[in-house]
């Protein structure tokens, strides 16, 4: 089913949330990686604040490549989800709502998900170029040092990505393959 | 002998890095659009009509196809009657180093993998040289991503695993990539010689056109077979379900040890980045 929702994402939508749902995303995400979830992990550890409100917020796994002038982004398709799954439970914990990346969770990440009513989204890898075109702003908020890696405030229009984990817990990557295999 | 000039160098490798990262060839656009035409998932059917104006608007627009430039793999191939003047290695990190940030591409490497600073300019290339006859210097690039190259195994086989071994291997590490290494998937593999020399094989099997097979018999059937049982397995484009989870599996095979049986399986994404140039 297509949904079009805002972000950040209330828990009632985010309940409202399909496994299998294509979903159009308006509004305000934010990008952060590997390292920006190390650094974020050590702000926690040491008491301090994170670099934004993480409540209701999506989180997009993404390092873009440079804009060129007059764009606001470069390429810009999701990278590898498992990588965060260290991070992740935690930050789910204190409200994180979505996660947009690709690729396999771990059991930890999933328990939190349905834990708290939150959504993982999988954007298609491998589409940066296409992908960039619903990203009408880029603002680096945090660890500019980390160049590709410092997390940027993204306002996006109808971004396109499709319910992987739904707040119940059901599991698109599993129900999908087991629909297509042939034995 | 045969003399070429560092800049000639310089400025090819800058080419190269700009055009495989915004242009796919014709064999890669070819394999999508006849795997959009059989694919038997909708999900899937749309997510490769959205690859195909991925390509269109990255060509267009100039947008990388993927964000992830990738860490630039080279083989060289170097004719023993050709001279370079200057330093071959230095001219091709500094082609990456212009390619990369002249040409607005990701710099994703870092300079040391445990204490992980960015060296800012995508360097140092991997670089894998070879001599061959000739006066000619043979340059391939192959931009590699991670998101894939983290899918990728080693298997030291024991001779009695023999070929349903090998196949347990390629379809294990297939089915394990699964939505992680962006499917539909191109798989590269190496068998035989030594721990790294199948693995280099592998990694060289993946600069090998879509449709181009093996020369040797078994060995092409063995690509086919391989082909059309990891699209039995259901893992479809963006791991989302569907019949299209590889677009090709290249095998390179080499002599091996009485003792051995190494495979190497590298896997890449539907982003099936190389370019050729000879100088």
């Amino acid at each position: 089913m297509d949904k079009y929702i805002n972000a950040p994402i209330s828990k009632e939508v985010a309940a409202d949330l399909r496994s299998g749902d294509t979903v159009y995303i308006s509004g305000t995400i934010y990008s952060a990686r590997d390292a920006a979830h190390l650094r974020m992990s050590n702000a926690l550890k040491n008491g301090e604040e994170l670099p934004f409100d993480i409540v209701g917020n999506v989180i997009y796994y993404m390092g873009p490549s440079p804009s060129r002038e007059g764009r606001p982004i470069g390429s810009a398709g999701p990278t590898t989800a498992g990588r965060m799954d260290k991070y992740t439970p935690q930050l789910l914990d204190l409200g994180l709502r979505g996660m947009i990346g690709k690729g396999k969770r771990t059991q930890d990440v999933y328990e939190a998900i349905k834990r708290n009513g939150a959504v993982y989204f999988a954007a298609i890898g491998g589409a940066g170029a296409l992908l960039s075109k619903a990203i009408k702003k880029s603002e680096v908020i945090a660890y500019d040092d980390l160049g590709t890696e410092a997390i940027r405030k993204l306002e996006v229009e109808n971004f396109p990505v499709i319910v992987v984990i739904d707040s119940e817990g059901n599991n698109l990557y599993e129900t999908a393959i087991e629909e297509f295999k042939m034995d | 002998m045969r003399t070429v000039k560092s800049d000639i160098i310089i400025e090819t490798v800058k080419e190269m890095c700009i055009e495989a990262n915004h242009f796919l060839s014709q064999d890669v656009k070819d394999a999508l659009d006849n795997a959009k035409n059989t694919e038997k998932s909708s999900i899937g059917k749309d997510i490769l009509t959205k690859l195909e104006e991925n390509l269109k608007i990255a060509g267009e627009d100039m947008i990388p196809v993927c964000q992830d430039t990738g860490m630039a793999v080279f083989f060289v191939e170097i004719g023993q009657d050709v001279h370079v003047e200057g330093n071959l290695t230095d001219a091709i990190n500094e082609g990456v180093r212009r390619g990369y940030v002249d040409g607005f591409l990701r710099k994703s490497v870092v300079k040391d993998p445990l204490i992980r600073e960015n060296t800012k300019d995508n360097t140092p290339a991997v670089i894998h040289y070879n001599i061959v006859e000739g006066d000619k210097i043979k340059l391939t690039i192959a931009p590699k991503g991670f998101g894939s190259e983290n899918m990728s195994k080693v298997f030291m086989l024991k001779p009695a695993d023999g070929i349903e071994g090998v196949k347990k291997a390629i379809i294990s590490a297939a089915k394990d990539a699964g939505p992680n290494a962006c499917p539909p998937m191109v798989v590269g593999v190496g068998v035989g010689g030594t721990f790294e020399k199948c693995a280099i094989m592998a990694k060289q099997a993946l600069t090998r056109p879509i449709g181009v097979h093996s020369d040797i018999e078994y060995v092409a059937e063995l690509e086919e077979e391989m082909f059309t049982e990891i699209n039995k397995l259901g893992i479809g484009p963006g791991g989302l379900g569907g019949s299209t989870t590889a677009l090709a599996v290249n095998i390179n095979t080499y002599p091996t040890h009485i003792a051995g049986l190494p495979v190497a399986v590298n896997i890449c994404c539907h982003v099936y980045r190389h370019c050729v140039r000879e100088i």
